[in-house]
């Protein structure tokens, strides 16, 4: 996958998360819990849609280095290079 | 023939908007499928059916509000033959009003929440609007097929409805603050942009109603406890390691079940205070109180949390908390909670003493895990450590009763490998 292709992924699961959000106002560094007060079950869902669309497993521990979204690209990164 | 009513979708109700019809006359449809969503004060509500026929004729058209109770479709029942659209409208007698709610839970409801693949959309035709966009097309009067989408998917979304409506478009509104509604409307607006409704206004007030008639009418007691969370927390690490990120729980699920099984044993928590006396309910559908995102809160039902394993429970609860986010719910989950728990751990904060949910009888809090020093076997060391509180309603239950269901809920929690 392309960094565009997880984001693109990422901001389209965030969408269905929090309609409600401008995902063009969203600022790729800053942690999303903080940002737009995502909770424990958001997070799980990214993880899951991310897995379920890359084939990455993510482990629980792992949660922390992927709430943002360049965090995800680079975790994503590595998980796969 | 049978009538299809506006459904009383839980005690703060009045009226609904029929946002949208998902059938047409002539169209089939059974038991549990949603033929229609209702807009209400607190959320867009995707309305099941409880009869199994033929849609017959749509009276109550799109963008209409009304009392509950109000006739909204008439359905020819099975063995009916279908009458031309244009045939009177057949005598009250003939119908069979049809209960929508509260219903009992139906086991083809649960099946079709728990079968329902996790990220496809309930209604596929409806998949590329989101709830909050049409919402705003309805108060701008939008149409929406007028609407070119721009968002994921071709999605229209809140900005697309905006722009089409040639209005300018409103920031979203900050969490948990109230959206300004003073002040002059812009000179220019068009006319079809008309105020746009409050629903932040009209949810409050909604919940204003409900919690000032709570504790005008409840003598309500508390109690708390601190629990030991380290049994449960390790085994739910131990128990995620070896799951598929797909299958993984959340704590949340554990307080869910610990919950129900500790309403078996301690009735009095688990039912209904009504006219003047208590009613056990032999299900335990427990209400988990979810914050909206755009503000205000809502507190829909899991079934039968008591007979489902965790995982079950997860899958309800992950569904559940989609749904409450994108601000759309079902009927048969809306109306029918037994005994509500509301968590504020992702809150930070460490207890939280709540108010009931007329006409239920008991609220179960749950603080913040924390880490803190714990004096066990004469030994001191740091666990984590969860803070359980219980409001319940003094008409229906003793402080004696309401520390035997907080002991039992602790208990519980130490064998989590049995939940």
């Amino acid at each position: 996958m392309t960094d565009d292709e997880i984001k693109a992924l990422f901001l389209r699961e965030l969408h269905r998360i929090a309609p409600e959000v401008e995902l063009s106002e969203i600022d790729p560094a800053v942690d999303l819990r903080e940002q737009i007060d995502l909770d424990s079950m958001d997070i799980l869902n990214l993880a899951i849609v991310i897995h379920e669309t890359t084939g990455v497993d993510i482990p629980e521990a792992d949660y922390p280095r992927m709430t943002s979204l360049n965090g995800c690209v680079a975790y994503l990164h590595s998980r796969t290079s | 023939m049978a009538d299809f009513l506006m459904p009383s979708l839980g005690a703060d109700m009045e009226a609904g908007t029929v946002l949208q019809w998902l059938v047409k006359p002539g169209d089939a449809v059974k038991r549990g499928d949603i033929v229609a969503v209702v807009d209400t004060e607190k959320a867009t509500i995707e309305v099941e059916i409880f009869q199994t026929g033929v849609i017959q004729k749509i009276v109550v058209p799109e963008g209409e509000k009304v009392p509950v109770g109000t006739l909204l479709a008439v359905l020819a029942v099975d063995g009916e033959a279908v009458a031309a659209a244009h045939e009177a409208k057949p005598k009250p007698a003939e119908h069979a009003p049809v209960v929508l709610a509260p219903a009992p839970p139906t086991p083809p409801a649960v099946a079709r929440v728990m079968a329902k693949p996790m990220l496809k959309p309930a209604a596929p035709h409806r998949a590329r609007i989101s709830p909050l966009a049409m919402r705003v097309a309805m108060e701008l009067k939008v149409d929406l097929a007028t609407v070119k989408g721009t968002g994921p998917e071709g999605a229209i979304t809140k900005a697309d409805v905006e722009r089409a409506a040639g209005a300018p478009p409103t920031p979203a509104p900050a969490p948990r603050v109230a959206a300004p509604i003073e002040g002059p409307a812009p000179a220019a607006r068009p006319k079809a942009a008309v105020a746009p409704i409050d629903h932040h206004a009209a949810m409050r007030k909604v919940i204003a109603a409900l919690m000032a008639r709570s504790k005008r009418e409840i003598p309500h007691y508390y109690l708390g406890t601190h629990i030991d969370m380290s049994k449960a927390m390790g085994w739910l690490q131990a128990e995620n390691f070896k799951r598929p990120v797909t299958e993984r729980l959340l704590y949340s699920v554990l307080l869910l079940k610990a919950v129900a099984l500790a309403a078996h044993e301690i009735p009095e928590m688990n039912g209904f205070w009504i006219d003047g006396a208590f009613e056990p309910s032999e299900a335990v559908h427990v209400g988990v109180v979810i914050s909206i995102r755009q503000g205000g809160l809502i507190a829909p039902a899991i079934h039968d949390v008591d007979r489902k394993s965790l995982s079950e429970i997860m899958a309800s609860l992950r569904d559940l908390v989609k749904r409450v986010r994108a601000g759309v719910l079902r009927s048969s989950e809306i109306a029918d909670a037994t005994i509500t728990i509301t968590s504020l751990g992702d809150e930070g904060v460490e207890s939280v003493f709540g108010v009931i949910y007329p006409p239920q009888v008991a609220l179960v809090g749950f603080g913040k895990i924390v880490e803190r020093p714990w004096a066990s076997g004469a030994m001191v060391g740091a666990r984590p450590v969860m803070m359980a509180s219980l409001s319940g309603d003094h008409r229906a239950s003793d402080g004696h009763r309401g520390a035997l269901f907080l002991t039992a809920i602790e208990r519980l929690l130490q064998e989590p490998e049995n939940l």
